[in-house]
């Protein structure tokens, strides 16, 4: 065993990181993405539209609303577009200014910011918290930490209910909660999600950045030379050292050590050491630097957004081949997205052919397929429906051609086909079906299936 | 309930299951030790020069271990895991089946019940007790008599005013409930080639078909004395004992002298099974309207 050998334990017991609040522009930023994130979050769920909720994503009858679109389960192709979406966006903010995402709108940020909102409130700055942590036990103490997380649970369990709120309507679900009558599984989420909420803007906090983020992980996939990351000016900063009454004059550099971008920083590291895995990008340290430098009057940006070419003095591209691939493809998906959408049919029609009898002869010796139609209304109003048949020589329908559907409504209409003997050689024809909607030529939908002749 | 017929495997897996849970407590309890640690990374080194910091896991990460043993200590108490243990709850898949169908039954019998008092006639009209009678339909009698119950070859067509066993609600409830079994005997031998298709030819003439002068007078007095028993006289069949009407065009095995002939000289047993201990009386009560108001229309 060599002699430099150090006692280490496998597991490490975590230290209370205890930020310091911090004023400035990219603050102000956070803030203003936390309301505005969490205004639409707790607020759609109550918006109504069309004597609905205008957001509602109803899992017991596989219904989806959002605003003026009702999207069904077959439409889950919009939910995977929509995750392509969002995962390119994060390529391209993260090559282009790293973690963005992290920084300024991740729900774990967000309800961090707020539960540490709540705690600043109630046991006062870093350091009245710090020496909070550290006193005895005492009346003061408990009724300041029960308060404490008396509020974080309250508005935990109303994040929960808010999130349950978008399955179920929200209204009800609020008579519910009031007289104590919400269902099992309702009853789980809230709990659920309120706990989740609580344990890990509360207690977790930087641990789920450091630990559990599987997306911390990789961005540094997407960063190079020319990504803009919150960087020390270590040759502008360096030596550091207290600033003295004479000032810089004793070849120390900008940085004073006021150790005020560690104080803040919400992971508990030191931006001077360089990029970390563990630095969310929330700029609070260049914040924090920015107040600093600007009251002992010298230039603010010791700490600031740079690129590595930048600190290193050489030009910086922010169109490169990285970022240019990234708008390409994005943009090319939303655009595909967007059209589909807007063209989009709000109607559905499975065809299913009969599979025991294949075919069957009624009078005059003619032949008859059977098919069940699945049609699907998936407007919120009730509509009439024409249903035709091509693809054959005299090929009609031997059954009701018009079917009325209620708002959203799904229903399995059988349907008969017919053909005069002879009209073909005997076997399998391909024909297609084609519903329409009586009142709208565009919304028509045409599917394909097979007449047998015998 | 064991597979084994031995007791041996049940002690066998439920000590293997035990000491390794526990092996695990005790392998994580180990690894709580501190311990000198010679380098600051792991030793391995991939592409030349990359190598792995030898970081410690944080301390929660170790209590979600010793959550997750006894989460499986309290399972194994509850459910069955242990060998032919049968756990405190006493859960079973068989048990959870029967409170699932409890379940339902409670939720969506009241639904059928509503229906249930109901008279046919009057259910056959009403649109909400339909829509109910043809999902039934297209799950438990399409598979035969095709999804708009106009039948095939070989399975009868419900949507005509022709019955083979009678059109009454009663009548169609019992076909449903008790099943129907239709028995034609073989004739060939009796009647040989020659009178088999005069007889054919005779049963064409009964629908008006056109058909062979001289086989017909011919088959005329073979029908009298070897069918009209059952398929009447003039044949029109007879419900009580599913005898098929033959003085209209409806052909339940095909129409044609040679299909004709081939049912006289084979003779034929078809089937509708019963569905009493299929479905329950309710649900055929709302067959019973639905398929009612197919031929009604």
């Amino acid at each position: 065993m060599k002699a430099d050998a150090v006692e280490q334990s496998l597991y490490e017991v975590r230290e209370a990181i205890y930020p310091r609040a911090v004023r400035g522009w990219f603050a102000t930023w956070r803030w203003l993405l936390v309301w505005g994130t969490q205004l639409v979050f707790y607020g759609l769920a109550w918006l109504p539209w069309n004597g609905r909720q205008a957001v509602l994503f109803d899992v017991a009858h596989r219904k989806f609303f959002i605003f003026g679109l009702v999207f069904w389960p077959q439409d889950i192709i919009y939910l995977t577009v929509l995750l392509i979406i969002a995962a390119l966006a994060l390529f391209l903010f993260t090559a282009i200014a790293g973690r963005l995402w992290c920084g300024y709108a991740c729900p774990q940020t967000v309800y961090t910011e707020i539960f540490l909102w709540i705690e600043r409130r109630i046991e006062g700055e870093r350091n009245a918290r710090i020496k909070l942590d550290k006193e005895g036990l005492s009346l003061r103490k408990f009724l300041l930490k029960t308060s404490k997380h008396m509020v974080w649970a309250l508005f935990a369990l109303w994040t929960g209910f808010t999130f349950v709120g978008y399955v179920t309507p929200i209204r009800e679900l609020w008579v519910e909660v009031l007289t104590f009558t919400t269902g099992p599984w309702e009853t789980f989420w809230i709990l659920f999600y309120g706990f989740a909420t609580y344990g890990n803007a509360g207690w977790m906090r930087e641990q789920v950045c450091i630990y559990m983020c599987p997306y911390a992980r990789f961005q540094s996939a997407m960063f190079d030379k020319d990504t803009m990351v919150i960087s020390y000016d270590r040759v502008r900063g360096e030596p550091r050292g207290k600033a003295t009454v004479k000032g810089v004059g004793e070849g120390l550099g900008d940085c004073v050590d006021c150790g005020i971008c560690v104080q803040v920083c919400p992971t508990g590291i030191d931006i001077r050491a360089g990029l970390q895995y563990q630095c969310i990008g929330c700029a609070a340290c260049i914040d924090g630097c920015d107040q600093v430098m600007g009251r002992l009057g010298r230039a603010r940006g010791l700490i600031r957004y740079a690129t590595t070419h930048a600190v290193e003095g050489k030009p910086t591209r922010i169109l490169r081949p990285r970022v240019l691939i990234y708008v390409g493809i994005l943009a090319a998906i939303v655009a595909v997205a967007g059209a589909s959408l807007y063209l989009r049919v709000p109607l559905k029609v499975d065809v299913i052919r009969d599979r025991a009898a294949l075919a069957r002869e009624v009078e005059g010796g003619r032949i008859e397929n059977v098919y069940r139609l699945q049609i699907m209304n998936t407007t919120e109003g009730a509509r009439t429906f024409q249903i035709a048949v091509a693809g054959l020589p005299g090929l009609q329908l031997a059954s009701e051609p018009r079917v009325v559907l209620e708002a959203t409504e799904s229903r399995m209409v059988p349907v008969r086909v017919r053909a005069e003997p002879g009209i073909a050689a005997a076997g399998s024809h391909r024909i297609q079906f084609s519903v329409r909607a009586t009142d709208d030529e565009r919304v028509a939908v045409s599917e394909k299936s097979v007449f047998i002749l015998r | 309930m064991s597979q084994f017929t031995s007791a041996f495997w049940d002690v066998y897996i439920g000590l293997i299951t035990i000491v390794s849970i526990v092996a695990c407590a005790v392998l994580l309890k180990m690894q709580s030790v501190r311990k000198p640690v010679e380098s600051e990374t792991s030793g391995h080194v991939w592409d030349e020069n990359l190598s792995e910091y030898n970081n410690p896991l944080p301390a929660w990460w170790a209590w979600l271990f010793y959550v997750t043993i006894v989460f499986g200590l309290a399972y194994l108490v509850l459910y069955p895991g242990l060998g032919s243990y049968a756990g405190v709850l006493g859960w079973s898949q068989v048990k959870q089946l029967e409170e699932e169908n409890t379940r339902a039954q409670a939720a969506y019998g009241p639904i059928f019940d509503r229906f249930a008092a109901q008279d046919i006639v009057a259910l056959s009209k009403n649109a909400e007790a339909l829509a109910i009678g043809q999902k039934l339909f297209l799950n438990n009698c399409a598979q035969c008599h095709a999804s708009d119950g106009g039948g095939s070859r070989g399975f009868p067509n419900l949507t005509d005013k022709d019955w083979l066993w009678g059109g009454t609600p009663e009548a169609i409830r019992t076909s449903i409930a008790d099943g129907r079994t239709g028995a034609m005997p073989p004739f060939g031998q009796a009647l040989g080639d020659q009178g088999v298709k005069d007889v054919a030819h005779y049963v064409l003439s009964l629908s008006g078909q056109a058909s062979d002068s001289i086989r017909k007078a011919r088959g005329e007095p073979l029908y009298k004395a070897s069918c009209s028993a059952c398929h009447g006289p003039e044949g029109k069949g007879n419900p009580a004992i599913g005898a098929p009407n033959l003085a209209d065009r409806i052909w339940l095995h095909g129409s044609g002298e040679e299909a004709i002939a081939a049912q006289i000289s084979k003779g034929r047993v078809n089937q509708m099974p019963a569905h009493k201990d299929l479905l329950s009386p309710a649900k055929i009560h709302l067959l019973t309207a639905y398929v009612y108001s197919l031929s009604g229309k």
